[in-house]
C-alpha cells in the first residue's frame, strides 16, 4: 500500500517579468489502486502540478511538501523519483532522435528495477504489451517519439507505464487526441496496471468520456492553482453540464 | 554567412609552393587556425614519407582494422620505397594499390592546392600511393593506413600524397585511417569518372601531440556519386580542407563529417563545394561534440553555384553539441549563387548545449543523468554514422566514437 501525499504545494515559474506563482497550495492524497480525476480549465496549473511532481527543472517549488510513503519526493532528482515509483505520462511527450524505443525501454526498465531484466522474458513482455496497445513491432526500432502521431505518442506513454509498473502514475491529458479505439486500448492499459500492479492513478482530463472506461474514485476540480472542490464520479457529470463558471467567479 | 566579399571561386589555387606567401593568420582560409601549431608544415622542406608508413589492403573483405576495432587479415604492404606495389593485373575485385611518381599520368588530375600547406605537401611528395578502382570493383573495401611514429621520438614534419581514382562505373569503398604520432601535410586527390559510385572515409585518430593538415581535392565526373566522410577523434590539430568540384552534369555528393573534440584539441573542416555543371546535387552534414573546456572546432561550408550550374540542388548542415563551458565551435556556412535557375539551396547551422527536455524525458523514466547524457550524445552521432552505408565501418566507428566519449566521461567525472 502506497500513498502520495501532497500538502500545501506552491510552485512558480521564472518569467522575464520575474517569478510567477502558478500553484497556490495544492492538497491531494493518492493511494494505491485509487483513481483520482483532476479536471479544470485551461491554464489552471494541472500540467504544472504534474511536472512539479516529476521534478521538471522549469518549475520552482516555493512551499509545501510531497511525500511518497513518507519519503521526501521534492528532495529527489528526476530519475530518483521515477525509481521511487512515480511515473508521468506527459501531455506532450518529447522526441529523442537516435535513441530506439527498444533501447530506451530496456534502459529505463534496468534503471527502475535496479538490474537488467532477463532478455528472453523481457522481449516477450515488451511484445505482449506492444500488442495490447496495438503497436506494430517495428516501432521498437524507431527513434523515441520521433515522427509518432499524436495518438501514437500517447499510447507509447502508456506502454512505458505498463512496463515500468510505477506505484503512482500521473496521466496528463493522455486521452486528448485519441480516436475511439485508441481511447479504449489506452484505458484497458491503465486498468491492467491498476489490477496487476495496484498503481494509483492521477488522471488529468478535460472530458468525461475517458471516465466511462477508467472509473474514478474521486474527482477534483482544479482552479487557479489549487483544488477548489472534491467529490465522487457524479461531480464530473456536473462539470460537463455546467462548466467551471461557478468556481471561476468564486476566485 | 562568411564575411569575405571576394568570390570563393577566385581564391588562389596552385601547385607551386612559391605562389603562396607565408600566411599571417588574417587570411580567410587561416583565420580560425592556430598557425603556430603548423610551424614546420608551412616551411616547404618536408620529409617525404620518411616517417610515415602507408599500408594498404586492397579489396579487403574482412573489414577495417588498425585504429578501428580489429585487425583484418589481408595482404598488408608497406607503401614506402617500392616503385610499384602491384604492377600486374587488377585483383579479382578490380582494385589496385600502387606507388607512382608524381609525374604519373594519373597523379595530379584533381584541382590544385588551395593553401600553402597543401602546396608544400605536393612539392615534397615525389611519389604517391595510387588506388585505382575499375568497373569490376563492385562493393569492395580498400583500407589505406597512414601510421605515424610510436612516440619514442618526436614527429618530423613530413608529407604524403594519396590518389584515388575510380574509373567509369567503378563502385567501392576506400577507408583511410590515420594513427600514431605525426606532423603531416597530406594531399588526397579523388577522381571519379563517369558513373562511378565511391565512398571515401578518412578517419583521423592520431596520438596526442599530432598535427595534420589534409587537403582533399576532388573532381566528380558525369553522373558520378561520392560519399565523402571525415572523422576527427585524436590529434592536437586536425585540419581537413575538402575541395569538391562537381565538374560534370548529374554529379552527386554526400559529404558527412564527425568530430569529437576534447580540451586542447583543434578540429577543423573547411569545405568548398564547387557546383560547376548543371543538375548536380550536394548534401553536407557535419556534426561535432566538444567535450572539454579548451576544445575548439571549426566548420566552414563554402558552396558556390556557378552561372552554368543550373538545376543545382544543395543543402548543408552543421550541428555542434557543446558539452563544456569554455569550449568553442565556429560554424560558418556560406552560399554563393550565380544563377537563379536552381532546384534548391539551403543551409542550417546550430550550436547548442543539451536539449534539456530530452534529458528530462529520459530521466523521468528513471535513467540517471550521466547515462541520459551519454545516450543523447551517442544518438546525435549514431544518426549520422548510420548514413555511411558500410556496416563494418559504421560499427567500428560507433565503437571508436563511444570510446572517445567514455574516455572523457572517465577523466572528467
Ligand atoms: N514560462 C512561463 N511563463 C509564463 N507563464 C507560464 C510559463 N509556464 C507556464 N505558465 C503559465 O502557467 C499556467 C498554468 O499552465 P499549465 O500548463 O499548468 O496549465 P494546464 O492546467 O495544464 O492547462 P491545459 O488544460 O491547457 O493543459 C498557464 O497560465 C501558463 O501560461
Ligand atoms: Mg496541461
Amino acid at each position: 500500500m502506497t500513498t502520495l501525499e501532497i500538502r500545501g504545494l506552491h510552485v512558480s515559474v521564472d518569467t522575464p517579468e520575474g517569478e510567477k506563482p502558478i500553484l497556490n497550495g495544492v492538497d491531494l492524497e493518492i493511494g494505491s489502486g485509487q483513481t483520482h480525476a483532476i479536471m479544470g480549465p485551461n491554464g489552471s496549473g494541472k500540467s504544472t502540478l504534474a511536472y512539479s511532481l516529476a521534478g521538471h527543472p522549469k518549475y520552482r517549488v516555493t512551499g509545501g511538501s510531497v511525500l511518497l510513503d513518507g519519503e521526501d519526493v521534492l528532495a529527489m532528482s528526476v530519475d530518483a523519483r521515477a525509481r521511487a515509483g512515480l511515473f508521468l505520462a506527459m501531455q506532450y511527450p518529447v522526441e529523442v532522435p537516435g535513441v530506439t524505443v527498444a533501447n530506451f525501454l530496456r534502459t529505463a526498465k534496468t534503471a527502475v528495477a535496479g538490474q537488467a531484466p532477463p532478455l528472453r522474458a523481457w522481449i516477450k513482455e515488451v511484445g505482449t504489451a506492444m500488442d495490447s496497445l496495438r503497436f506494430d513491432r517495428e516501432f521498437s526500432e524507431r527513434s523515441v517519439n520521433e515522427g509518432f502521431s499524436g495518438g501514437e505518442k500517447k499510447r507509447h506513454e502508456i506502454l512505458q507505464m505498463e512496463l515500468l509498473k510505477p506505484k503512482i502514475a500521473i496521466l496528463d491529458e493522455t486521452d486528448s487526441g485519441l480516436d475511439v479505439d485508441a481511447l479504449r486500448v489506452v484505458s484497458d492499459g491503465v486498468n491492467r496496471a491498476k489490477a496487476t500492479t495496484g498503481t494509483g492513478i492521477m488522471l488529468i482530463t478535460h472530458y468525461t468520456r475517458i471516465l466511462n472506461y477508467i472509473k474514478p474514485d474521486f474527482v477534483h476540480v482544479f482552479v487557479a492553482g489549487r483544488v477548489a472542490e472534491e467529490g465522487g464520479p457524479d461531480l464530473a457529470e456536473r462539470l460537463e453540464a455546467e462548466g467551471y463558471d461557478r468556481f471561476l467567479s468564486a476566485v | 554567412m562568411g564575411i569575405s566579399t571576394e568570390s570563393r571561386g577566385s581564391r588562389l589555387a596552385s601547385f607551386r609552393l612559391a605562389d603562396f606567401p607565408f600566411p599571417t593568420g588574417r587570411e580567410e582560409e587561416w583565420r580560425f587556425t592556430p598557425l603556430a601549431d603548423l610551424a614546420g608544415l608551412l616551411a616547404g622542406d618536408l620529409a617525404a614519407e620518411t616517417v610515415i608508413q602507408v599500408q594498404s589492403q586492397a579489396g579487403a573483405s574482412s573489414g577495417p582494422s588498425a585504429g578501428l576495432a580489429r585487425t583484418g587479415a589481408g595482404k598488408d604492404r608497406p607503401g614506402r620505397g617500392e616503385a610499384e606495389l602491384d604492377d600486374g593485373e587488377p585483383g579479382e575485385v578490380g582494385v589496385r594499390v600502387t606507388t607512382a611518381g608524381r609525374d604519373h599520368p594519373r597523379i595530379g588530375l584533381a584541382p590544385a592546392p588551395g593553401d600553402r600547406v597543401a602546396a608544400a605537401a605536393w612539392a615534397a611528395s615525389e611519389s604517391a600511393t595510387l588506388v585505382t578502382l575499375d568497373a569490376t570493383a563492385a562493393g569492395s573495401l580498400t583500407v589505406v593506413r597512414v601510421i605515424g611514429g610510436d612516440g619514442s621520438e618526436p614527429a618530423r614534419p613530413s608529407a604524403t600524397h594519396l590518389a584515388i581514382l575510380a574509373g567509369a562505373g567503378a563502385r567501392g569503398t576506400v577507408l583511410l585511417e590515420h594513427t600514431g604520432l605525426a606532423r603531416l601535410a597530406q594531399g588526397v586527390e579523388i577522381i571519379l569518372e563517369e558513373g562511378a559510385d565511391l565512398t571515401v572515409i578518412a578517419v583521423h585518430d592520431w596520438a596526442e601531440g599530432s598535427v595534420h593538415a589534409a587537403s582533399h581535392r576532388i573532381r566528380l565526373g558525369r553522373d558520378a556519386h561520392l560519399k565523402h566522410v571525415t572523422v576527427a577523434l585524436g590529434g592536437d590539430l586536425v585540419r581537413v580542407t575538402p575541395h569538391i568540384e562537381l565538374a560534370r552534369e548529374g554529379a552527386s555528393l554526400d559529404a558527412l563529417g564527425i568530430n569529437v573534440t576534447d580540451s586542447g584539441q583543434h578540429h577543423e573542416a573547411q569545405l568548398f563545394i564547387d557546383h560547376a555543371a548543371p543538375n548536380c546535387r550536394s548534401r553536407v552534414a557535419y556534426k561535432g561534440a566538444l567535450l572539454g573546456p579548451a576544445a575548439h572546432s571549426v566548420w566552414i561550408g563554402d558552396v558556390l553555384i556557378r552561372s552554368q550550374a543550373e538545376g543545382t540542388d544543395t543543402y548543408e548542415l552543421n550541428r555542434n553539441l557543446v558539452l563544456a563551458k569554455g569550449a568553442h565551435a565556429d560554424s560558418v556556412p556560406n552560399l554563393e549563387i550565380e544563377t537563379g535557375r536552381i532546384q534548391g539551396a539551403g543551409h542550417a547551422s546550430a550550436t547548442g548545449r543539451f536539449d534539456e527536455e530530452q534529458l528530462f524525458y529520459l530521466q523521468s523514466r528513471g535513467i540517471p543523468e550521466e547515462l541520459a547524457r551519454s545516450m543523447v550524445v551517442h544518438a546525435f552521432f549514431a544518426e549520422l554514422i548510420g548514413q555511411i552505408g558500410c556496416g563494418e565501418v559504421e560499427d567500428a566507428l560507433k565503437v571508436a566514437v563511444d570510446a572517445k566519449l567514455d574516455q572523457r566521461r572517465n577523466t572528467h567525472s
